[in-house]
């Protein structure tokens, strides 16, 4: 336990001065994204892991959230204004979104997330009047919390961070809370959990009311971060790989989706300086994790890891003896 | 000739390509119980290798059609056979694979084809326009609408008539007992993809003509066959041939007179449909 705290204290001090030594601008901004996309991936994480429903259309959350500040910003609203206009606008839409998902669990789930995602891509896409379609929207300003402006890539970065840590503090409490519990209970045996007078149903939109605030905390700070917003940000494909990230990390555990969302951000990243072929390596991941390591990198690590440490204890355990769960 | 009529005529002909396209979809959501993502991509992948036969291999263009889906369904029966295969039982993942594939080929047809659209042109004797019941009808989209009903006509005779259709209506209804009583649904699997492929590779050809060959062809035409098999119900003939017109005309009306909100009005009768009866109209089991 111990070793696990000062784990959890060495990556605190470690994100805390990465400005200091990272390179450049570049891999400051690299960091940020991929924070953005750690609190999208906790969102995710939230329905698929602890809920067992895999949702495709998360990214038109995400994007609601994104449009609503940049379309209150537009109309002259301040920072503060439009950032609540953002939430409020999210949160309603999930509600909506959840209302009508959540008819159906697995792959009816799924499909109709799939299918609210492209009404939402194809609204901002061809809703020219208020979304300026194909050619988006742009943000001229970044907010000055407190009086601290956030327009350099290191102010913003910690903006980001403290959001970040935020959003995994609050997925802590909600992993362990009565909640959480009652959340995986629906996932696993959801006719015991209506047996034992559980509410099924208002569990799991509690369960996607959360996701889509952590959706649309993520959708806020890309917006900001970009200072632009265009339909591609919903496409089925971000939606996607929202989900690889979740999965590859691993579902369900608190590390994963942030591991995940870094795997994919680096890859993306590094992938699209040397190659173009940036969606035929997604697919390509996605297919072989999903079929050679279903349970993601995390716990196929710790897994491997545990079985290396009682090999070097001499205790010869064969591979997978206790499963990685 | 007035507005009305052209998009009638757009829309029975879309619903005609749809349904070649929906048909393999809705049956192996039926059967599989999974909605395959590839579909869309395999209607596009069907269309570039059908316009690469006709225009830089000079083939006739029935023969370009038939080859490119004979292709595709070899493709799709591989994809069945060696990657949804290791996943029996687990839909969840089968449909996140489908998605990851939908995407290599994407990708793939972008390196090959590049992104610039090909237009492919009707053959030479189909050109021009007829005069069908007081209307002026171009001749190749009558013909596409002969061969779509042509094609129901004869898979509804292949479910209905023949042994293996009986066995195909078996592992929809009820795939345990299937098995119980002998069939072997797995091999059924791998038959329907085949020939659900075939399909969405041929109606990616003969649409090449009307729609053109563009990267993004792809999830321009999955969404629609999810529309439609939602609407008419999974594993149903009747139902995905009777959603394929509604949503040709939902589509072709929808872009026209409300451009903007188009996409709301298309998959507004499918949340319908999904509250108020979501096993679809003909389906008999829901999602």
């Amino acid at each position: 336990m111990t070793g696990r705290w000062l784990g959890l204290v060495l990556a605190l001090v470690a994100l805390a001065a990465l400005p200091a030594w990272m390179p450049g601008t570049y891999y400051v901004n690299v960091s940020s994204q991929i924070l953005i996309y750690a609190v999208f991936a906790l969102g995710i994480n939230v329905l698929a892991g602890y809920g067992g429903l895999v949702s495709l259309g998360h990214a038109g959350l995400f994007g609601i959230a994104c449009y609503a500040v940049a379309v209150s910003l537009a109309a002259g609203a301040g920072h503060l204004a439009a950032i609540l206009v953002g939430l409020a606008v999210t949160l309603l839409g999930t509600a909506v979104f959840a209302a009508l998902s959540l008819r159906t669990t697995g792959i009816g789930f799924l499909m109709i997330t799939l299918a609210l995602g492209q009404i939402l891509w194809g609204l901002a896409y061809r809703w020219i009047g208020v979304t300026n379609g194909d050619n988006g929207l742009t943000v001229a300003s970044r907010p000055a919390p407190f009086g601290f402006s956030l327009e350099t890539a290191t102010a913003f970065y910690y903006a980001t961070l403290l959001t970040f840590l935020l959003g995994v503090l609050a997925m802590a409490v909600f992993a362990n809370s009565p909640f959480g519990a009652s959340l995986a209970g629906t996932r696993d045996q959801p006719r015991r959990m209506t047996a034992l007078g559980y509410n099924v149903w208002m569990i799991r939109f509690y369960a996607c009311m959360f996701s889509g605030l952590l959706s649309g905390i993520a959708g806020i700070l890309f917006v900001y971060y970009n200072q632009f917003i265009s339909p591609q940000s919903l496409s089925l494909t971000a939606s996607a790989e929202v989900v690889l990230m979740v999965i590859a990390g691993g579902t369900g555990t608190l590390m994963g989706p942030i591991v995940g969302a870094a795997l994919v951000v680096v890859m993306k990243n590094v992938a699209s300086a040397y190659i173009e072929r940036w969606n035929f390596l997604l697919g390509a991941i996605f297919v072989a994790i999903v079929i050679f390591m279903p349970e993601g990198l995390v716990p196929g690590t710790v897994r491997l890891l545990r079985w290396a440490m009682r090999s070097l204890a001499g205790k010869a355990v064969p591979a997978g003896g206790d499963g990685g769960r | 000739m007035n507005l009305t009529v052209v998009l009638a005529i757009n829309s029975v002909t879309l619903g005609g390509l749809l349904f070649l396209l929906s048909a393999g979809f809705s049956l192996i959501f039926g059967l599989m119980r999974i909605p395959n993502l590839t579909h869309g991509s395999l209607f596009m992948l069907g269309a570039y290798l059908g316009a690469t036969f006709v225009i830089w291999f000079k083939l006739d263009f029935w023969l370009a059609a038939t080859l490119s889906a004979l292709l595709v369904a070899l493709f799709g029966g591989i994809v069945e056979r060696f990657l949804l295969r290791q996943l029996a039982g687990q839909q969840q993942a089968q449909v996140l694979v489908t998605l990851g594939i939908a995407f290599m080929i994407a990708d793939v047809c972008l390196m090959v084809w590049t992104g610039d659209p090909i237009a492919v042109e009707t053959p030479q004797w189909l050109v021009g326009t007829t005069n069908l019941l007081g209307v002026v009808f171009p001749v190749y989209r009558l013909a596409v609408i002969l061969i779509a009903v042509a094609i129901a006509v004869v898979l509804w005779l292949l479910l209905e008539r023949t042994r293996l259709g009986a066995m195909i209506r078996a592992g929809v209804d009820d795939p345990e007992m299937a098995r119980v009583v002998g069939i072997r649904v797995s091999r059924l699997f791998t038959v329907v993809f085949c020939l659900g492929a075939a399909l969405a590779g041929f109606a990616g050809v003969i649409g090449a003509p009307i729609l053109s060959v563009y990267p993004g062809l792809d999830f321009d035409m999955l969404p629609l066959a999810l529309v439609i098999v939602i609407l008419g119900g999974t594993g149903s003939l009747l139902g995905s041939f009777l959603g394929s017109f509604i949503v040709g005309f939902i589509y072709n009306f929808g872009q026209a007179l409300l451009p903007e909100l188009a996409y709301f009005v298309l998959f507004l009768p499918m949340l319908l449909m999904l509250l108020l009866r979501p096993q679809g109209l003909f389906g008999r089991h829901v999602p």
